[in-house]
């Protein structure tokens, strides 16, 4: 039966890059006892189906997130430059290849 | 500056969200009550995953082949990973793994009943994979579209190793109908057997469910239990036919003016009873899930402590 330790296994997120030319993308999280495991454990759980060529674990707690509170203060620097978009600039019909 | 949020303006923002068809993620506002009612139904979800591998790993050691047995460990595999893609998004609405795990072998919350039904013979392997697989796929291709996001992404990963599930047994089951008539019994056998529990998978009948209502109006659930249940019966007569079996139902008939299968009624009676916990296997189902996760401490403890060790040798 259980003895003294009684935490949980931390959480590691899991990002796996389908194929050569793509970033990786998160596609869960599970927990392990340590990075290698993590590792291990992420093949079994996420890659069983040739879904990857390569895996990254980041353990949960280190990764910084923005807070959906305060989303429109964070991201209102872009909101109002319209002129980044290429849409923005009207050209005339006749000119080609823009 | 602090700036109190007011909570109708919240709440205003989440059904807004909902509205749109959005998805909400872990961290938005979400009211306690839609919280509570995905943490239930996600949970029963990961729970029955993990009990499902249970019916049938109990026929991996006497699989009739090599290529059976590495078919069935895969198979079994998956369910695994499946209960591990949702207790992971389970987790994300701030519940832990290890107490997920414990209100399932404490008995606080539930899994699907089907499991509570024992696997008697090989054929079973195959009417799970045709029958148990195929209504849980119909269960389950509407939830890639449920509004909470990590939900919907586990379904999808989920919904794309299912087919494999039902394209195995369904063939298994071919192969035996080609076999001997005491193979063919078998196969009649066991699907008359799963028959009705697979019906009762999709839950009581729309009067009698608790949750669908406010479930649908969350879009947590995409269809009522009754509109999946038909969905599953106009889907699985004609394999049925292909197969050569009988569905163990004298109402199943082909009702021209709706388009679709009538059908007779599963016995709720008996539906009831297997939730509440009389079915043929509850006590056997949870047992051995509690002596596996008693059996495992020491390995959690010897990883943990192992991890430990390397870190502070990292630190000397």
């Amino acid at each position: 039966m259980s003895s003294g330790v009684k935490a949980e296994w931390p959480l590691y997120e899991v990002f796996v890059r389908g194929k050569r030319g793509l970033n990786h993308v998160h596609v869960g999280s599970l927990h392990a006892p340590d990075d290698q495991m993590a590792l291990l454990h992420a093949r079994d759980v996420y890659t069983r189906r040739n879904e990857g060529v390569s895996i990254w674990v980041v353990r949960s707690t280190n990764v910084l997130a923005s807070s959906p509170s305060e989303k429109d203060p964070l991201f209102a620097p872009s909101g109002d430059k319209v002129y980044r978009h290429p849409t923005f600039y009207e050209i005339a019909d006749n000119v080609p290849h823009m | 500056m602090t700036q109190v949020v007011d909570e109708r303006e919240l709440e205003a923002s989440f059904e807004r969200t909902i509205a749109h068809n959005d998805r909400i993620e872990p961290r938005d506002w979400m009211p306690d009550a839609y919280r509570n009612s995905l943490i239930r139904q996600i949970a029963q979800h990961a729970h029955s995953e993990i009990i499902g591998m249970q019916p049938e790993a109990n026929w991996i050691t006497r699989a009739p082949s090599l290529r059976r047995k590495a078919i069935l460990l895969a198979k079994v595999q998956d369910e695994a990973g499946h209960g591990l893609y949702l207790y992971s998004a389970c987790e994300t609405l701030g519940v832990s793994r290890d107490d997920l795990t414990r209100r399932l072998i404490e008995g606080r919350q539930k899994y699907s009943s089907i499991f509570n039904y024992p696997t008697l013979s090989y054929a079973d392997v195959g009417t799970i994979g045709w029958l148990v697989d195929g209504a849980a796929i119909c269960n389950q291709v509407p939830l890639c579209r449920t509004s909470y996001g990590p939900y919907g992404r586990a379904m999808i990963r989920i919904c794309k190793e299912e087919s494999f599930h039902q394209r195995q047994g369904y063939e298994l089951l071919t192969t035996m109908m080609r076999g001997t008539d005491e193979q063919r019994a078998l196969v009649q056998e066991s699907v008359d057997r799963f028959w009705w529990p697979a019906l009762m998978m999709f839950g009581p009948s729309d009067e009698q469910s608790a949750n669908t209502e406010q479930s649908m109006a969350w879009g947590i659930k995409r269809h009522t239990n009754d509109e999946l249940r038909q969905r599953f019966v106009d889907m699985t007569v004609p394999q049925a036919q292909a197969l050569g079996v009988t569905l163990p139902d004298p109402d199943l008939v082909w009702n021209e003016e709706r388009g679709a299968y009538d059908f007779g009624t599963p016995d709720w009676d008996e539906f009831w009873a297997v939730v509440k916990g009389d079915g043929p296997c509850n006590a056997q189902r949870v047992a051995h899930r509690r002596r596996a996760w008693d059996e495992g401490a020491w390995v959690r403890e010897a990883a943990t402590a192992f991890a430990a060790s390397q870190q502070t040798s990292e630190v000397r």
